[in-house]
């Protein structure tokens, strides 16, 4: 069971949240520009990171307030929560547990993902 | 249709529990081990949503005579006159007695209404103002108010619309900010679980930590019970209200009487 801070409530059990998918990923400006491969990479292509991924959850059986969160896909530790609009925060802020040989590698990882998939305007 | 004038609606109410207040009763335990269940029916609710700051705030603030509660778990006011709980950053639940209970409000107040419009289901009332609008005022004359001006949008008296929620329409209606009012009173019902063994039971079934250190009275939440959402208000030391929507107030109930059951019998050593 993952504790998940919400923003607004605070801490609370993974069961009274939902999950909406990877965070940052743009609307595109003018879908009818987009060939089916760049639309279906829209829908569909997610950055899929080992390591930290920025999603987006609502706290559906709380305050029914959307946010996002920075999570680890390998150790399912909730590293940052922020509200929708907010830039993703940087990662120095909430250190990696891991040792600092690895951290760096971490950090690509995590960056990377911020990068849009699809999303061509 | 214009001959059925109806003066009182109270015959005609039913509330959720209302099958199983006698079971109810039954299950609740006296003593040391104490712990009680009833449904306290027809509570008047009342959806708001201000920004907190707002002048629309502000009007809410003047008129319910509350401040809004300033964060997460937080009530201003008390059980017996109202209550404001908070359910979201501009989101808050006013809670107040069932005013047919004690009285039903004399017929001048239909005044307002063209026809008999004031049936029951008319009851969730919206005020609008602002962003928030589901028909734009212009369109009021067209609105199940007839002739209602636009002040008068949304503000229209019936019969089963709280006194306080006609006036907190009123002062919302025609307010520039993004705001809304609405009468939310048959979406949940409330039940009340009271006694020394009222806390565990609860725990049974919230994942909350719900210990003195960290809830006390005064403090209201949204969270989950057994396997659904509820709105969970402590309102005294061993007293709790839950509230469910109507359509699982069945299913909290039962699930509070089997977690009762246990503390009929001796403390097992
Ligand atoms: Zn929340």
């Amino acid at each position: 069971m993952l504790l998940i801070e919400c923003p607004h409530c605070g801490p609370r059990n993974e069961t009274e949240y939902h999950y909406g998918g990877e965070a940052h990923v743009p609307y595109p400006q003018d879908p009818f520009q987009l060939t089916d491969q760049q639309w279906a990479e829209y829908l569909f292509y997610r950055s899929n990171p080992k390591g930290l991924i920025a999603e987006r959850w609502v706290h559906s059986a709380g305050c029914r307030r959307w946010f996002n969160a920075v999570r680890d896909t390998v150790t399912y530790e909730v590293k940052a929560v922020y509200r929708v609009g907010d830039p993703r925060p940087s990662l120095d802020d909430h250190p990696a547990q891991t040792t600092t040989s690895t951290t760096s590698s971490t950090s690509t990882t995590g960056t990377s993902s911020t990068t849009p998939t699809g999303g061509t305007s | 249709m214009a001959e059925q004038i109806l003066t009182d609606i109270r015959p005609l109410r039913r509330s959720p529990l209302a099958d199983l207040t006698d079971l109810m009763a039954q299950a609740s335990v006296t003593g040391e081990r104490g712990v009680r269940l009833r449904e306290i029916p027809f509570l008047n609710m009342v959806g708001i949503r201000v920004q907190p700051g707002s002048d629309a705030a502000q009007n809410v603030t003047s008129v319910v005579g509350l401040p809004l509660p300033s964060g997460h778990g937080q009530v201003t006011g008390d059980t017996d006159t109202a209550a404001i709980l908070w359910q979201g950053p501009d989101e808050f639940l006013l809670v107040s007695p069932d005013a047919l209970a004690a009285e039903i409000g004399p017929p001048g107040a239909r005044r307002g209404l063209p026809d008999d419009a004031a049936a029951p289901a008319d009851a969730a009332r919206v005020a609008l103002a602002g962003g928030v609008a589901s028909r734009p005022a212009t369109d009021s004359a067209a609105g199940p108010a007839g002739g209602a001006d636009q002040e008068n949008l949304g503000a229209a008296p019936t019969l089963s619309t709280h006194p306080l929620t006609q006036e907190l329409s009123r002062a919302m209606a025609g307010h520039k900010q993004r705001s809304h009012v609405v009468d939310l009173s048959a979406n949940r019902t409330t039940l009340e679980l009271s006694g020394p063994s009222a806390r565990a039971v609860l725990e049974k079934g919230c994942p909350l930590d719900l210990h003195p250190r960290v809830f006390g009275p005064g403090t209201a939440v949204s969270t989950t019970l057994g396997l659904v959402q509820v709105l969970l208000w402590q309102t005294d030391e061993q007293t709790w209200r839950i509230m469910p929507r109507s359509s699982f107030a069945v299913y909290i109930a039962q699930w509070l009487m089997d977690a009762m059951t246990e503390f009929a019998s001796q403390e097992v050593a």
